[in-house]
């Protein structure tokens, strides 16, 4: 069996760690796990965060950078790569650690400021414009006048349970992870507790599944471990493709062995031998990573057969998908994992059931899943006292839009919303008004500044028509339009419907126009027209209804969900649209009127060149005119006018 | 086990685990349904069928919902029929408008759905999805614009005629039935059974009619003897069109009506039937002497003869080179009316009415023309016929019955057997027998030959020959069995292949039906027709004797091999 | 595309079975940039389909193509974040400058456009990558601009 990354000493090592036999381990031994763990280094460790958002942002360039500057000065320094903090918005981060001191992470660090920072560290200094705070150690030196990273407002709020590891350790290691403590929670689980005791467990934490409704995890894998059946398999849904949802991406590209490890830990509590990881197949940083943690953890025989002479065999298998966002419902990824179209089917009978190939099946969201090993190292009871009574543990977020610091958040449940907008995201940037808040994706809600102080649980968000879903909070300010981003979100379903079922298929079609009516200035204001606009707008909350109703799958039921929820929490900014045919973000350009400031206008002619309907007159030099009753409202003369003489309404 | 639910605050008994559709169907609760085929999984992908359940946040699909104890259900509540007529209605908003000149005008699903639910308003208008009409094939057109993927044609082409030419293409509101990579239908795999037509809600799939070149010919002849002939299922299922029992036989009818129609000769296609029986028969006891090509495959459906040049070109020289009895009978009156009615043959107009869509193609095949004039015209399915009698008038309840003309008036009970599943195997054992034992039977019924089974085997022994006669249909069970015909040592002797399930009485171009009760009807009107036939052989049909001594000498001989064999050969065709 | 080609892509797959399509769909459009009727009718011998069935898979799927792409392929993010930033407009630009839409191929075959999920970086969108590098805060000025390069780059 291939051995992965470094030599037997250090196999020996891991291996005689993961059996617990720490103490026949010498000094070099225990050295060793220092300097993996990162607790004592001997030469400087630079560690680059590297990850989608990274890459994005300019990692690939900084490592280069930092390469280069290492070899041209000949400095013999390990270069490393890291997961993700989680703080998107000061990608890519570089962490340095020199022998002794405290390990600091700077932001922002885009290749040409390399050799500022690192001549600045290397002469033992600190350059605070880039710094974003230090790691806090007992054994090391502190730096002084440096704050701590997780004093930072954006950590200090959160509680980081299975976020833990990301942005810490190097997700391409197996070793370090589990220097950590990692695969330690496997091993306890099949070594010491029968599989119905690792349902048990999770069942008494109070874990509930974090992508749907909550149902409980343990009374779901108990239903599947008691279905007679030949096999039975465990599908963890990573296939997140939310707009806006970036949580499960960064997770598995920063600390893909705790997937691996949640998943043996479940498989073998619901007496699965073959489990798939189904993910995105843009995903392909997480995609690598997460092969290459299968590989890792098969070289050291967790994975495989007779794992660590338990009995228990376990293979996993990566699934990428192939663009589908309906997949995120169970029966439509079970269909696709068949190799066949993702479309779901009618409930019951369900997956604990009848799932894969007809054997009972658990699917798991993977955030759910990455909470098993933490309960069955703490237990069940101090797992449940994080969070609320009904809603156990943290919920991991990715917070984006108009806000200030981005990123990936955890936080228990039962924090208020407020607190993660403005306290950990550090509120709308520009000082702007936050106008709402969007949770949970286009299966989500909207709410408004009022709602802000709604707890997160699944109780409290479900009253308010929204659900956990993908975990995406994406902020709003004035300047977003409500039934601009409800459109956006509708087009975006009426894409992805399966197209199985009349109401999601044609409902979302339909509601999708009804908006673009609404928020679109239409050819001709005559009778025909502005009835069918009306009856439309009439129809849509009951349309919204029905869809809702009778839809077959979660998507198609949840679909009507950014509808209803803003209409009740926006109905003003609808009326408005409708009736005054006015967006009062100014985002529905169609919706404005355009004039022309005689003062400033030159004449230039640029604006009359570009208009498509021949709306905008007047001669070369002389102030010109824009007819309304020709106008579209396309804005192409507000857009190129270079002298601020076209006015928006 | 027995339970107790509550439906419509009436508590009524019930199965656990039966659906709530069944329980309510029982219950005489009419519940509207789209996508529903009985004796299939439910995939509840129309919605129509959602009750109200208490303690449900949604509405809940009866037809894949398990009853359990105590259900309070609600089926006709006004969120309920709300939620019915607007998805009723979100199909409209996406359907075209011209329902009075569709195929289906008054006789369509989604009609009926629309006024039952009463919709009488245009609530949802938008844009509609614009598709491409399919003309390609003979047969059958496709008009995706009509359709309401309800997947039933899907089901049916896959699970029940296993061709699977038809799939679910693109998603979202961009799905479309369509075949592999978008071909037309004459281009794909299809072999035009026409079981698509069949559970068509609308008119999505429907026969492509050949109206306009009988009207015209009819009425402006020209010299030319107009000619139809009819298939012996056709006699049985007719009567459904016209609000008659299933299952009775209105032969006299159909040959008085076609003449008022105008044509000038109407003859007994079953005639056709009889020499395809005596064909065969010699056909199969020549395999038998030599021991060569066994089992025989009939040829009578277009549709298993399309898959096997398709699928299994490997099982070709197996294949009965006889033509279909359609065929024969059109052959025929093209080569020898001429001589008796001193004619020209391009002067005969031959119109062929059959239960079968394929049979259209098959008209247009190569093989079945001489010197590139078409043995048969045109092909109507038996629900054009009826449209044809509506059209000309003709009010079939006043007919007085005629019979048909002669030569091809009389046939004899084997030939009209053919119409259901296991009727040509029995056929053909009847007059082989005779040809090897010089004897007809005293028995000529074999039980084991008919019935609901997909696959039907009976051994016996005739003169020298240990017989194996089996019997196929639907198409899909012929892929269980192709391991055995395949092999070295298959003990079969002949197999008849029906595409669809029951034969030809349940054909593509039959009048729809709800009720599983008319395809036993239909069946059982041709086994009656046998049990009380005076002439049930086909050697024994006189005019037969006549025809064979006069034109054709010997069946199987070098005249009959000429006009009324032929070769198939292999399609290349994207599977 | 060469058949023998398709083949070894086949021969990764040693067991005839339906989960493996999907897969190896993926890695003919991997290895090809687009899927054919060739392909379609290899796999669906090999893994004893009727091609409707795979024809019907592929088609199901977003990221399956039957055209090919361009020479230069744009991804742009159609995240939640990046359309609050403006990411519509710039499909709608997209459209205008080269007259193609998502899943379309220009007729020169140069630019061919994919609108996908969330790219992961919803601090700097509108984000978009064309041919793999990554553009961020993109506006339509510089969308122009940036196609302008790969235009001139090529003539």
């Amino acid at each position: 069996m291939a051995r992965f990354e470094g030599n037997t000493t250090r196999d020996t090592i891991i291996k005689t760690l993961l059996e617990g036999n720490t103490e026949d381990m010498d000094d070099k031994g225990r050295e060793a796990i220092d300097r993996i763990k990162g607790d004592k280094v001997t030469q400087p460790v630079i560690s680059l965060s590297h990850n989608t958002a990274s890459i994005v942002a300019g990692a690939d360039e900084t490592f280069d950078a930092i390469r280069s500057y290492l070899e041209e000065r000949e400095i013999d320094a390990r270069l490393d790569v890291i997961g993700s903090l989680g703080l998107i918005t000061a990608e890519p981060l570089m962490d340095i650690q020199l022998p002794g001191k405290a390990r600091v992470t700077f932001g922002k660090v885009f290749s040409e400021k390399v050799s500022d920072i690192l001549d600045a560290v290397f002469n033992n200094f600190i350059p605070k414009e880039y710094v974003l705070g230090q790691h806090f150690n007992e054994l090391h030196e502190p730096w002084e006048n440096i704050n701590y990273v997780n004093e930072l407002p954006f950590f200090q709020s959160q509680k980081r349970v299975i976020l833990n590891n990301c942005g810490r350790i190097n997700p391409g290691s197996v070793d370090e992870y589990v220097v950590n403590g990692g695969y330690r929670s496997f091993l306890m689980a099949i070594r010491n507790y029968t599989p119905e005791e690792v349902c048990d467990l999770i069942e008494r934490s109070g874990l509930r599944g974090r992508g749907g409704e909550g149902y409980p995890t343990g009374k779901k894998w108990k239903n599947t471990l008691h279905a007679p059946a030949e096999k039975r398999f465990l599908i963890c849904n990573a296939g997140e493709s939310d707009p806006g949802a970036f949580m499960e991406r960064m997770i598995m590209e920063s600390d893909p062995h705790s997937l691996v490890e949640s998943i043996a830990i479940a498989s073998y509590a619901i007496g699965a031998q073959k489990a798939y990881i189904y993910l995105e197949s843009e995903y392909e940083t997480a995609c690598r990573r997460l092969q290459n943690a299968i590989d890792q953890a098969r070289g050291y025989g967790l994975l495989g057969d007779d794992i660590f002479s338990s009995g228990f065999n376990l293979n996993i298998q990566l699934h990428q998908g192939a663009g589908a966002y309906v997949c995120g419902e169970e029966t439509a990824l079970i269909a696709s994992i068949e190799g066949k179209r993702g479309m779901p089917r009618p409930k019951p009978p369900y997956p604990s059931h009848r799932g894969l190939h007809n054997q009972p099946t658990v699917v798991n969201n993977m955030e759910t899943l990455l909470n098993v090993p933490v309960i069955v190292r703490d237990g069940p009871a101090w797992y449940k006292q994080i969070g609320t009574d009904k809603s156990s543990g943290t919920k991991v977020f990715s917070i984006s839009g108009k806000i200030e610091r981005s990123g990936l958040v955890e936080i228990p449940m039962g924090t208020s919303l407020r607190e993660v907008v403005y306290k950990i995201g550090g509120g709308v940037p520009d000082n702007k008004e936050l106008k709402g808040v969007l949770v949970g994706g286009p299966a989500g809600g909207a709410l408004t500044y009022e709602n802000l102080d709604t707890r997160i649980d699944y109780e409290e968000l479900k009253e308010l028509g929204c659900t956990l879903g993908s975990g995406a909070v994406v902020v709003m300010d004035e300047h977003t339009c409500i039934l601009d981003t409800v459109k956006y979100y509708m087009h975006l379903l009426e894409e992805e419907s399966c197209g199985k079922c009349i109401p999601c298929r044609e409902g979302t079609r339909r509601m999708h126009e009804i908006l673009e009516n609404i928020t679109t200035r239409p050819r001709e204001e005559n009778g025909s027209f502005t009835l069918q606009r009306f009856k439309g707008v009439i129809n849509l909350e009951r349309l919204a209804h029905v869809v809702r109703d009778t839809s077959l799958c979660g998507l198609g039921q949840r679909a009507a969900n950014p509808i209803l929820s803003s209409i009740t929490a926006f109905r003003e900014e609808y009326e408005e649209h409708i009736f005054e045919r006015k967006c009062p973000a100014g985002v529905c350009q169609e919706l404005s009127t355009f004039y022309i400031d005689v003062d400033k206008c030159t004449g230039c002619t640029i604006c009359a060149q570009k208009c498509p309907t021949g709306a905008i007159v007047g001669s070369a030099k002389k102030p010109h005119f824009i007819v309304q009753e020709r106008c579209i409202g396309c804005g192409i003369c507000y857009d190129s006018c270079k002298f601020g003489a076209v006015i928006r309404k | 086990m027995q339970i107790e639910v509550e439906i419509n605050n009436n508590k009524i008994n019930a199965v656990k685990g039966q659906t709530i559709l069944d329980a309510l169907k029982k219950n005489g609760i009419k519940i509207p349904t789209l996508c529903r085929l009985e004796d299939f999984t439910p995939t509840g992908a129309c919605r129509l069928c959602v009750v109200e359940v208490e303690g449900m946040d949604n509405l809940v699909p009866s037809c894949s919902y398990p009853l359990e104890e105590g259900m309070k259900i609600r089926t006709h509540s006004q969120r309920v029929i709300e939620a019915r007529k607007m998805i009723v209605e979100l199909l409209l908003s996406n359907h075209p408008d011209d329902c009075l000149y569709c195929e289906r005008n008054g006789n369509c699903e989604l009609q009926n759905l629309a006024a039952e639910l009463n919709i009488r308003e245009r609530r949802i208008a938008g844009k509609k999805n614009k598709a491409k009409l399919d003309l390609s094939s003979p047969g059958i057109v496709h008009d995706p614009e009509k359709c309401v993927l309800c997947g039933r044609c899907i089901r049916i082409c896959e699970d029940i005629v296993s061709i699977t030419t038809l799939e679910f293409r693109g998603r979202g509101n961009n799905t479309s039935v369509s075949t592999a990579m978008n071909k037309g239908l004459n281009f794909s795999s299809c072999v035009q059974c026409g079981q698509c037509i069949l559970v068509c809600p609308t008119g999505a799939l429907h026969e492509k009619s050949y109206f306009d070149l009988i009207q015209e010919t009819l009425g402006n002849k020209d010299g030319i003897t107009t000619v139809a002939h009819y298939s012996s299922s056709v006699v049985v299922t007719l009567a459904e069109e016209f609000g008659l029992k299933p299952g009775k036989q209105i032969v006299g009818l159909i040959n008085a009506a076609l003449r008022k129609i105008g044509f000038d000769m109407v003859f007994d296609g079953s005639f056709g039937s009889d020499i395809y029986v005596m064909e065969q028969a010699a056909e199969l006891e020549d395999r038998l002497d030599k021991e060569e090509n066994l089992p025989l495959l009939s040829s009578s459906c277009p549709a298993w003869i399309k898959d096997v040049e398709q699928s299994y070109p490997d099982l070709l020289p197996y294949l009965s080179t006889v033509k279909s009895p359609e065929q024969i009978t059109g052959a025929v009156i093209k080569r020898y009316c001429r001589e008796t009615e001193n004619k020209s043959k391009n002067d005969i107009f031959s119109v062929a009415i059959t239960p079968c869509p394929a049979k259209k193609f098959e008209a247009q095949r190569q093989e079945m023309a001489q010197k590139g004039i078409p043995d048969i015209d045109v092909v109507l399915t038996t629900r054009e016929l009826a449209r044809l009698i509506k059209l000309y008038g003709i009010d079939i309840h006043a007919l007085e019955p005629e019979s048909a003309n002669v030569p091809f008036n009389k046939s004899s009970s084997s030939g009209k057997l053919m119409a259901s599943v296991g009727g040509t195997g029995e056929a053909v054992l009847r007059t082989l027998h005779k040809n090897v034992t010089g004897t007809d039977m005293t028995y000529p019924k074999f039980g084991k030959l008919r019935g609901t089974k997909e696959f039907k085997e009976l051994s016996l022994q005739v003169g020298h020959h240990q017989l194996n006669m089996t019997s196929v249909s639907p198409l899909k069970k012929v892929k269980d069995i192709l391991p055995d015909i395949r092999n070295e040592g298959c003990h079969y002797h002949y197999l008849e292949v029906m595409a669809c399930p029951g034969g030809c009485v349940n054909g593509g171009g039959q009048p729809f039906y709800t009720e599983s009760k008319t395809l036993r009807d239909r069946t059982k009107a041709i086994h009656n027709i046998d049990e009380k036939s005076a002439v049930q052989f086909s050697h024994n049909n006189k005019v037969v004797r006549d025809f064979y001594s006069q034109y054709l000498g010997e069946p199987y001989g070098g005249e009959s091999r000429k006009v009324l064999h032929t070769q198939y050969t292999k399609r290349d065709i994207l599977l | 595309m060469e058949n023998n080609k398709i083949k070894k892509i086949l021969e990764r797959y040693p067991f005839v079975e339906r989960e493996n399509l999907i897969p190896i769909l993926q890695d003919i459009q991997y290895e090809y940039g687009h899927l054919t009727e060739e392909a379609v009718k290899e796999v669906g011998n090999y893994l004893e389909l009727p091609a409707s069935k795979i024809y019907s898979v592929a088609t199901f799927y977003s990221k399956f193509r039957f055209q090919p792409r361009g020479k230069f392929h744009l991804k742009l993010c159609r995240g939640t974040s990046c359309q609050i930033k403006g990411a519509e407009k710039l499909e709608k630009k997209v459209y205008k400058y080269l007259g193609i839409m998502n899943g379309e191929t220009s007729g020169d075959g140069m630019f061919s456009l994919e609108v996908v999920a969330c790219m992961g970086c919803c601090g700097l969108g509108p984000v978009m990558a064309l041919n793999n590098r990554y553009y961020t805060e993109i506006t339509e000025d510089k969308l122009e601009e940036i196609i302008d390069d790969y235009k001139e780059s090529e003539e």
